[in-house]
């Protein structure tokens, strides 16, 4: 173990050099030197009070360096009162009181803060932020206190806080922690996670292996893995190794493992494209599912549908508005609320706008055009006037928040799964509507023969408000899930009126499954030519395919069929 | 109501135009501005009451070819029955065949003081001009490339669209999409047009300065003829054999596909001729607003210049040209004098002419509302009802 | 028969006629133009920019006017629509003969309007910091040349507080200012000695609101081992959907920290900020910088619009000195004749918000502070990283080559915008 150890600490300058490029830490090498050599594994309390509380008063310097220089020793003693105090501080939370200059975490309850003493974590007072000053951390300060938590919570009982740890040095890949991993090897008796450690060692020890057999070990265990921060190891060693000679067998291995691992990660690059093609089609399809109602099914060249979004996402930013005094800021129910509500606001509007203005051009589609433009520039204007004209923020619910990460790379953002769920539950809702409602049969009556159902009792004018009614309403939901990814300001319907029109006459006038078939195969289309044409130039291809697709199919990917089609 | 149709055969240009009522109005009003605004603007004092600022010829040329604008949208949907909505992307290459042009005759005078390569070029580290600059250095070359370019564009498209027998929204939304697309790749600087920014900073028009008043005027006069010109080619068309059949494509047109006319031909050779006259617009429109840029791709732009058709009067085509001077005079007006609300007062104009004047303004006009709009309307009416489905 | 047409036009005629009438009224208020988008895309930035111009009147009306006049102001709406800035820039100067004009935010909207105030002989205060390459003789640029944060920006993401970056992602809007500064960036950083292939650059259409690649894409390239940062150049609407996927992607600052030369206070007012703490944005101003200034301006501002939760930006900052300077030029040269308040603008000093002075050079650019802040939870920005002193505005880059040459200088010998030699 010892030889091991210092092994590392003869090769450390190089492989520094070679990890870190110009940037040598070598205060973080000394730091982990003093824990190795005096506290592991020993955690008890190696400040006395006074100690702790002169040393973080040190942390009040401009200098980052020096609080770089105080952070790792905080953390070289292995006190389990550092922890919080450097995690305050990765927060933004530790501060300097101006009264008595002690250093004090400070935790906001409204407006004021309440000062927790670094020493006993207990509660000493409160004061508006004016007689604080923050201890001052930026990027670099950031890198390192994760760093320092990372060697302290190495060790921690929890099995999670250990994890992350691990996942951090294994990105920190400073091989200057290599002891330390050592030592938490040897102790930990997860088995996970000891895997994952050992992975972690791996990726040190390539670039500091004494010896071939070591290094083609290393290799071994890399190869088995397939994420992109283990490409980037190999990538590097390689390199290096090209440049400096080393034993051709440990080349060649090393090389074919990058060859593994690179052709691994480009089949987890196309699922990540599919799956984004997947969500931006999702994206589509909630933007143009209400559209396919009012444009598809009635026939109103509806110019208003993006407003309609708008208003859903406006009426998310009202509910949350309203509901923010009670609840709190990461709970769901806001969002859950707005759903509805966002379905009656733009349902409401919509009726409105089919009583007084569409209701007297049926029969003349060419000018809702022209209507529908006036009532989408009204409906702009209001908002601007109502809310002004900058962006509202929405905020996320939790669940919402974050996301999946696969080690591979690829990044399932719970927003986006969760606007691919919904997207898909609002489209089975509509078809339920249109197919198993009595409705929906009446609302299909009206469009096929608007005569022939007045004269079978139908209320055609009732059916009609309602449909438009629907529509609207259905963008209004989309708005509520637009708001979570896009700006909630006066243009956003405007983003996405085009597009909508575009996916609704890909799929196919008037067909429902047309809308979600052509919403995901412009999605995906369109992911897939991101990576090589750049995003632009992707989306003027998807518009010339789909200027060409028309020629080839005049009525869409589903046409409809019949005499009826052809007036 | 006089039934032209009897006479066209026999009459002569003269002897239908005699006819048509609201164009000779149009043609007088637009000889008289042209000799009386140059004047007014020229050779009074600006202390007279009758003298027009400089300000206001530059306004008035800008309407004009949106007036020419929307009369080749007239052309097209108001007798052809389709409906554009990408008809900007035509203006906007007319334009920058201008653009292009202007930017040559800049010559050393830029900022850079390059004498072949205009400043974003130079400032992008372009060293040499793409060939497809190469001849607008000439004018006549720009003026055909002008009319050119946005009719091969217009004939290819349609070509294309006719063939296949795409038609009403479906037609609308990939003309759409067409615009679309030319405004992403306009707006990419390694197209050479100049990015977002476009084409600006033009110093002078056939050695004539454009800051002039003399040249100001002489644009105004030049927009006057051209709207002129086409007008009375536009209602040529109409008027023509050619134009029934076009009349009879957008009423039925299945019917006269049946009755054995190529219906495509038809519809590309107006389609182009409309393209073509966008174009012209938008080479006038360029020397007297200063500056073209990717946003005139943009689809709402279309959308408007097809507002402006329905707010004058579809089917009419001096209708068109009124609608666009109302709407645009409203706009110029309301954004000066209610910048915060003007808004609602077009969206409230739009929804308003829409339902209380199907005809447009010209229709509610008795002198003109039974004139060729009404055949049109009763049509239109008539398709649909039978249909049911709109 | 004809009649009804011939009222219709005579009306035409009689509104015309009212337009040529009101331009000839004589003034006996200053009056100034504000020419800011308040409907269409750009509404969303510029209509904070006219409340700012209009309570900086309201303001100077209360103490007194300027010259013992009052001063009103005349709002137009432009719409973001390019060619309208022109004609109503025109129609500003020519019909309601402002005296000077604030305005324009995109390029594009300046480039539009820069021959009518050329042609007229008018001035413009141009507020938002820009790609540079322009020196005119009417217009003020109070916003940042790309020295003044671009450069700065990337001096900072490089050194060690900025956690001594090695390989830079240029994302930006594909547009000029993107193009351009990028272009100025690539130049300066591979003199400092970085590669091309640890540049990535990537640029969007207007209003792109799926990053997803993207995001994965900087990942990706960030996963190679060496130091990574972005620099954004994204504009305006695109900015929020780019940082709610960043969020999401869970892309820490001290990981790939991202700094922004379009992202402010208002941009971030619609982003939940708590996952973005620590990515940054150089500017030369941020509201939570602490000075008597800034907090009377801030108290101002909150009183006028009505709203506590409004925030202040750099772009109100520079219409804040660009109207104050031009206020102390026309009370130094006795009136608002173009030429002499132009003259009296050189040298002019105005005290910037954020504390030291600001100073209008000869090249109408200003001398100003650079500041890197770092996002913070609640939607501000702390500052991290500061210039010495004020940082003079470029008009022409030094690393563009054909750009170098030149000089704008609008005094005695040179006189001009863009030469190499002076003109006397």
């Amino acid at each position: 173990m010892r030889n091991e150890l210092f092994s590392v600490l003869r090769r450390s300058p190089f492989s520094l050099k070679k990890v870190r490029g110009g940037f040598v830490r070598l205060g973080g090498a000394m730091a982990c030197l003093m824990l190795v050599a005096f506290v592991l594994p020993n955690a008890a309390q190696a400040f006395s009070d006074e100690e702790l509380r002169n040393i973080a008063e040190r942390l009040d310097t401009k200098s980052s360096t020096q609080k770089i220089t105080v952070i790792e020793e905080m953390a070289a003693d292995g006190d389990p009162r550092v922890a919080p105090i450097l995690k305050a501080m990765l927060e933004g939370d530790l501060f300097v009181r101006d009264s008595d200059e002690h250093v004090v975490i400070g935790r906001k309850k409204g407006k004021v803060y309440t000062h927790i003493d670094i020493v006993s974590g207990e509660e000493v007072g409160e004061s508006s932020s004016k007689e604080l000053s923050k201890i001052k951390v930026n990027n670099r300060l950031r890198g390192a206190l994760r760093d320092a938590l990372a060697t302290l919570n190495l060790f921690s009982p929890d099995l999670n806080i250990r994890t992350n740890a691990v996942e951090q040095i294994m990105d920190a890949r400073d091989p200057t922690m290599l002891p330390l991993l050592l030592r938490a090897i040897e102790r930990e008796d997860d088995e996970t996670l000891l895997a994952r450690m050992e992975l972690a060692r791996a990726t040190m020890a390539l670039a500091a292996g004494e010896n071939p057999a070591e290094r083609l070990a290393a290799i071994d265990v890399l190869s088995s893995e397939t994420t992109p921060q283990i490409r980037a190891v190999l990538s590097q060693f390689v390199a290096s190794a090209e440049a400096e000679g080393i034993e051709p067998e440990v080349l060649a291995a090393a090389k074919d493992a990058l060859n593994d691992v690179e052709g691994r990660l480009s089949t987890w690059q196309t699922v990540g494209d599919v799956y984004r093609g997947i969500s931006l089609g999702s994206v589509l399809l909630l933007a143009a599912v209400g559209l396919a109602i009012t444009f598809g099914v009635m026939g109103v060249i509806n110019m208003a549908h993006g407003e309609m979004i708008m208003i859903g996402a406006y009426t998310t930013f009202v509910v949350q508005q309203i509901l923010s005094s009670v609840l709190p800021s990461g709970s769901p129910w806001s969002l859950i609320i707005a759903v509805p509500a966002a379905f009656l606001v733009a349902g409401m509007i919509g009726v409105v706008i089919e009583r007084c203005v569409i209701r007297f051009l049926y029969g003349r589609p060419l000018e809702t055009l022209l209507a529908t433009w006036g009532v989408s520039l009204v409906l702009q204007q209001a908002t601007r006037t109502i809310f002004g004209a900058t962006n509202q923020q929405v905020t996320a619910p939790d669940f919402m928040s974050g996301a999946i990460e696969f080690s591979t790379g690829l990044v399932l953002t719970y927003n986006r799964l969760w606007i691919i769920l919904f997207s898909l539950i609002v489209v089975a809702g509509i078809a339920c509507v249109l197919r198993y409602t009595a409705f929906g049969l009446q609302m299909r009556a009206v469009t096929q023969n608007r005569r022939m159902a007045g004269s079978v009792g139908i209320r055609t004018g009732y059916v009609d408000a309602l449909t438009f009614g629907l529509g609207s309403g259905i963008a209004g939901i989309a708005g509520v899930a637009l708001s979570q990814i896009s700006n909630v300001s006066p243009n956003l319907g405007q983003t996405y009126i085009i597009d909508s029109f575009m996916v609704v006459v890909f799929g196919g006038v008037g067909n429902l499954w047309g809308t979600v078939l052509g919403a995901f195969s412009l999605g995906i289309v369109n992911k897939f030519l991101e990576p090589f044409a750049g995003a632009v130039l992707a989306k003027i291809f998807v518009l010339i395919a789909l200027i060409l697709f028309i020629q080839k199919r005049p009525k869409g990917l589903f046409a409809l069929k019949g005499r009826a089609v052809e007036a | 109501m006089t039934d032209y149709s009897q006479k066209y055969k026999m009459t002569p240009v003269v002897g239908w135009l005699l006819q048509d009522r609201g164009g000779m109005i149009l043609l007088a009003i637009l000889i008289a501005a042209s000799i009386l605004i140059p004047i007014c603007s020229l050779l009074l004092p600006q202390s007279s009451a009758f003298h027009v600022p400089t300000w206001m010829v530059s306004l008035l040329g800008k309407y004009l070819c949106y007036a020419l604008l929307a009369l080749s949208v007239d052309l097209i949907w108001g007798f052809c029955g389709i409906l554009s909505l990408g008809h900007g992307a035509f203006f906007a290459l007319g334009g920058y065949a201008m653009g292009m042009y202007l930017m040559r005759q800049i010559g050393d005078r830029g900022v850079y003081g390059n004498p072949d390569l205009p400043d974003f070029m130079v400032f992008l580290n372009w060293t040499e001009l793409p060939w497809y600059w190469y001849g607008f250095d000439m004018f006549w070359f720009a003026i055909v490339m002008a009319m050119f370019v946005p009719g091969l564009l217009a004939f290819v498209f349609g070509f294309l669209a006719f063939r296949s027998r795409v038609t009403g929204v479906y037609l609308s939304i990939i003309t759409q999409a067409m615009t679309y697309a030319l405004l992403l790749a306009f707006f990419r600087n390694d197209m050479g047009f100049g990015g977002n920014n476009g084409l600006t900073d033009f110093k002078d028009l056939l050695g004539y300065s454009l800051q002039s008043d003399g040249t100001r005027a002489g644009l105004f006069v030049a927009s006057c003829v051209f709207l002129g010109l086409c007008y009375i080619v536009a209602r040529g068309i109409t008027q023509s054999r050619l134009g029934k059949v076009l009349i009879a494509i957008r009423d039925a047109e299945s019917r006269v596909r049946f009755t054995g006319y190529r219906v495509e031909y038809y519809k590309l050779f107006v389609f182009t001729v409309s393209a073509v006259m966008a174009g012209i617009a938008g080479a006038l429109y360029v020397p007297q607003v200063g500056i073209i840029n990717p946003g005139e791709f943009a689809p709402a732009l279309s959308i408007e210049i097809v507002i402006w058709v329905a707010v004058g009067g579809r089917g009419t085509l001096y209708g068109a040209v009124l609608g666009a001077f109302i709407v645009n005079y409203a706009k110029t007006f309301f954004t000066g004098v209610m910048p915060d609300f003007w808004l609602f007062f077009l969206g409230g104009l739009f929804i308003a002419v829409t339902l209380f004047l199907p005809k447009g303004v010209i229709g509610a006009v008795p002198a003109f509302g039974s004139a060729n709009g009404q055949s049109f309307l009763s049509g239109v009416r008539k398709r649909l009802n039978a249909g049911g489905k709109a | 028969m004809n009649k009804k047409l011939q009222a219709l036009m005579g009306a035409g005629a009689m509104a015309l006629s009212v337009m040529t009438m009101s331009a000839a009224q004589a003034a006996d208020t200053i009056k100034v133009g504000v020419l800011h988008s308040l409907s269409g895309t750009m509404a969303i930035s510029e209509t904070t920019l006219k409340d700012t111009v209009l309570m900086l009147v309201d303001d100077l009306n209360k103490n007194g006017g300027l010259l013992g006049k009052q001063v009103e102001a005349v709002v137009v709406d432009p719409a973001s629509d390019w060619p309208l800035f022109a004609e109503k820039a025109r129609e500003l100067i020519e019909k309601d003969q402002v005296d000077v004009v604030f305005g324009c935010w995109t390029s594009v909207s300046r480039k539009s309007v820069l021959p009518v105030f050329e042609e007229l002989n008018s001035m413009l205060f141009y507020p938002v910091q820009y790609e540079g390459e322009e020196s005119s003789r009417n217009v003020f640029y109070t916003g940042a040349a790309p020295n003044q944060q671009a450069i700065p920006a990337v001096d900072y993401l490089m050194s060690e507080d900025g956690g001594g970056a090695e390989r830079i992602v240029l994302l930006g809007t594909d547009y000029v200012y993107p193009r351009t500064t990028n272009k100025i960036l690539r130049s300066y950083l591979n003199d400092k000695g970085i590669a091309d292939a640890d540049i990535m650059e990537n640029y969007t259409p207007f209003g792109h609101s799926d990053w997803q690649s993207i995001v994965a894409d900087v990942k990706a390239f960030a996963s190679a081992g060496k130091k990574t940062a972005v620099v954004s150049t994204i504009n305006g609407d695109a900015n929020v959907p780019f940082y709610k996927e960043l969020a999401n992607q869970g892309i820490k600052a001290e990981d790939i920290p991202v700094v922004a030369f379009s992202v402010g206070e208002e941009e971030l007012a619609g982003i939940d900020t708590a996952p973005l703490v620590g990515h940054l944005a150089a500017w030369n101003y941020f509201q939570s910088v602490e000075a008597d200034a800034n907090t009377a301006f801030i108290d101002k501002w909150h009183a006028f619009i009505g709203d506590d939760a409004r925030v202040t930006n750099d772009p109100m900052e520079a219409t804040y000195i660009g109207f104050n300077m031009w206020k102390q030029a026309v009370e130094q040269a006795g009136t608002t004749d173009v030429d002499a308040v132009r003259q009296a603008m050189y040298g002019q000093e105005v005290a910037n918000l954020t504390g030291g002075t600001a100073v209008m050079n000869t090249n109408h650019h200003l001398s100003k502070p650079v500041l890197i802040g770092e996002v913070q939870d609640d939607g501000q920005f702390d500052v991290v990283w500061e210039t010495d002193g004020t940082v003079v505005g470029d008009a022409w880059s030094d690393f563009l080559p054909e750009s170098a040459k030149l000089t704008a200088d609008w005094t005695y010998p040179w006189v001009c915008g863009n030469c190499e030699k002076p003109m006397y």
